[in-house]
């Protein structure tokens, strides 16, 4: 049939560009991100790998030094009891929530394009939740005790307390963790059993075909795999989005002013979507161009996610606004005195001018689309965000706390060397973490991608022009149902 | 001589497209048999109907891992802050962990200080609902099992980059020789191969 012929019939709003460009086949996908794992890794591989295990020492040495010498050697006084490693905390956990926001609520509103991104967001959710989990573990001081926060039978008959937000996060955190990483290996297995079927016989094989558990693609399987895909993701979107709440019940349940807001649960989240989408372009961008998977990763890919940027960069823009509003408006003194102090009169006042520039005017950016186009403004933009979200993180937990009831008490946050090298060796430990499994992971979901593709649906129409998959002209409820056998 | 013992695990046909696969897999549903599958590197929309397959059953063990984990959070949380169990006559069960309730903020201890709980109540049914989905996956579909007579079969490997496969299985009532192969290539399958396991 004429093509043309076809196009004039569909409306012209359904034409969707491809999720693959240049009409790519299965083998050709298999190939190219195999080919990563199998090939030489590139010398930028090692140039990153070097100085992030050389980082990941320094963390293991600072934690040591903490250890051995005592809590003291951070910088936190009274009445800043919490700061750089609390704000660490906030700051990595965040991250790790577009990993899950891409593999669960993407995919349960069958966002296609997800695909591409989403095991290496669900990677970097791990890897992320490592860092984070780091942080509170030394915070309680004497590590070695931390295991008192395990719910375990123990000689002093005292049980946790359930009822404190504290509690509540190592719930949070330590659930998060572990979803994660069951949803990130469900979605391995097809994958690893590609990869067990490329590899000679020997070590390897033998690894990713224990991993792969024996993994045929039978159909009997995959639907019962994708049954389990879906219930993850639906499990996993409450998760995520109580995480980062709970997270912010640690300051909202408290009565510090600047804090004790009930707008904190979705003001935490929508940041945490956000530093989090900034964080996997600032890895993807360059994992895209590296390793040629610039058909892949498509320029829509990295608009979408610019868009996500931008729409969560202004709900956390509306919520700084809504802050300072209620401060204002409650007509109480204390709370609209942390806002003045925090803003305009206070020691910290420049964290704040940074937390407001990055995280609510860089993105603004993206309303154009050549900038959303341009890859060096979006890694720009993202740069700051990233910067950015470290600040809000850093304004209200220790900017607050400098400022405290008490006048007599007052006293302004300096942070040690231990501090600053402590936060600059998890980074190196994140990338390390990423650049192993660049090296022995497949960095994009294979089976997903391959799914996507016009050709995977059993009811493409040759007919129909590239890119429109009949699905997507279909009503809801007549997707997935057989065509009537053709008499 | 060297002998070996085998059996013969049925048939494997390969197919161009997904397409093709698609309608192969209507033709043997229809031909009525019931011990064969397809292998593809990606699920296939619509395939379980093709196939004849019923819903998964995983999300009703899921159910119960769910209920399980917020029964768990529930009474961890009440036998070790709450005097609840002893108001029901069933003290006993506070008295096995030897429990203070650590009064804080002044938090009640008795059940009305139910809302506090919630958060862990949520995390735990997540976390247990997590982990019946992946081990309820893994007993309904028989895995990790360490080989597979399929994967003897030299054009198998396949499926994992850009094959489509079919095959059924010799312990199938309707399966013979000559009946499945033709089906098979009436189907249009390609390559087709008996896979035979070593006993």
């Amino acid at each position: 049939m004429d093509a043309s012929a076809t196009a004039s019939n569909t409306p012209r709003i359904l034409e969707r560009e491809p999720l693959v460009l240049n009409n790519r086949s299965y083998s050709w996908i298999t190939n190219r991100i195999c080919g990563i794992v199998e090939n030489k890794q590139p010398t930028l591989w090692w140039i990153l790998m070097v100085p992030s295990v050389l980082l990941t020492g320094l963390m293991v040495f600072c934690f040591a030094y903490l250890i051995s010498t005592g809590v003291g050697v951070w910088g936190q006084k009274q009445p800043v009891a919490w700061a750089w490693d609390i704000t660490n905390f906030v700051f990595w956990i965040g991250i790790g929530h577009a990993g899950t926001l891409i593999s669960a609520i993407l995919f349960l509103t069958r966002q296609k394009w997800r695909t591409s991104v989403n095991r290496a967001a669900e990677a970097m959710t791990i890897f992320a939740v490592m860092c984070a989990g780091l942080f509170p573990a030394f915070h309680v001081g004497r590590v070695w005790m931390v295991w008192f926060l395990a719910p375990i039978p123990n000689a002093n008959a005292i049980w946790q307390n359930f009822k404190s937000p504290l509690l509540w996060d190592v719930f949070a955190v330590s659930t998060y963790f572990s979803v994660s990483a069951v949803f990130w290996f469900l979605g391995l297995v097809p994958d690893l059993a590609t990869l067990r079927d490329r590899c000679r016989p020997g070590l390897k094989k033998f690894l990713y075909g224990l991993f792969a558990l024996g993994w045929r693609g039978g159909n009997r399987h995959w639907s019962h795999y994708e049954t389990a895909y879906m219930l993850l993701a639906a499990l996993s979107t409450p998760l995520v989005l109580s995480v980062h709440s709970v997270v912010s019940f640690d300051f909202a349940t408290s009565v510090v002013p600047g804090w004790h807001t009930t707008i904190f649960p979705p003001y935490f989240v929508a940041g945490a979507i956000f530093g989090g989408f900034a964080m996997v372009l600032t890895l993807m961008l360059p994992v895209r161009r590296i390793y040629g998977l610039d058909d892949l990763i498509t320029p829509k890919h990295v608009d979408n996610m610019a868009k996500i940027i931008l729409l969560t960069g202004t709900i956390v823009g509306y919520a700084y606004c809504m802050e300072l509003f209620v401060a204002y408006y409650s007509g109480n003194p204390y709370e609209a005195a942390a806002f003045t102090l925090r803003g305009l009169t206070g020691p910290s006042t420049w964290a704040y001018y940074w937390m407001f520039g990055c995280n609510v005017f860089a993105p603004q950016l993206f309303w154009s689309r050549w900038c959303r186009h341009n890859v060096w403004i979006v890694m720009i933009v993202c740069m700051f965000v990233n910067a950015g979200m470290w600040f809000e993180r850093y304004v209200i937990i220790a900017t607050t706390l400098e400022r405290h009831m008490i006048p007599g008490s007052w006293r302004v946050y300096e942070a040690t060397w231990v501090d600053k090298y402590t936060f600059l060796g998890t980074f190196g430990f994140f990338m390390m973490l990423f650049l192993l499994f660049l090296r022995f992971l497949p960095v994009i979901a294979i089976g997903e991608v391959k799914g996507v593709l016009p050709q995977s649906n059993p009811h493409h129409d040759d007919h129909a022009e590239p890119g429109i998959q009949e699905e997507d002209l279909m009503d809801y409820a007549d997707r997935h149902v057989p065509k009537p056998a053709a008499a | 001589m060297s002998t070996t013992l085998k059996r013969v695990h049925g048939y494997l046909a390969e197919f161009d497209s997904v397409k093709d696969l698609y309608h192969a897999a209507e033709q043997v549903r229809d031909a009525g048999y019931s011990r064969w599958d397809v292998h593809s590197p990606f699920p296939i929309h619509g395939m379980d109907d093709a196939m004849g397959n019923p819903r998964s059953r995983l999300p009703y063990l899921v159910f119960c891992g769910g209920i399980t984990g917020t029964t768990v959070a529930f009474v961890l949380e009440t036998i070790t802050q709450t005097n609840f169990w002893s108001h029901i006559g069933l003290g006993f069960l506070q008295k096995i962990v030897e429990t203070y309730p650590t009064v804080v903020q002044a938090k009640p201890t008795d059940i009305w200080t139910l809302p506090a709980f919630f958060p862990v109540m949520f995390e735990l049914t997540i976390l247990f609902s997590a982990f019946t989905t992946l081990f309820g996956l893994l007993a309904l579909i028989g895995l990790p099992r360490w080989n597979h007579p399929l994967f003897a079969s030299r054009n198998f490997p396949k499926f994992s980059d850009d094959g489509f496969f079919v095959c059924i299985e010799a312990r199938d009532p309707k399966f013979s020789q000559e009946g499945t192969k033709s089906l098979l290539e009436k189907a249009g399958g390609k390559n087709i191969e008996l896979v035979e396991d070593e006993i």
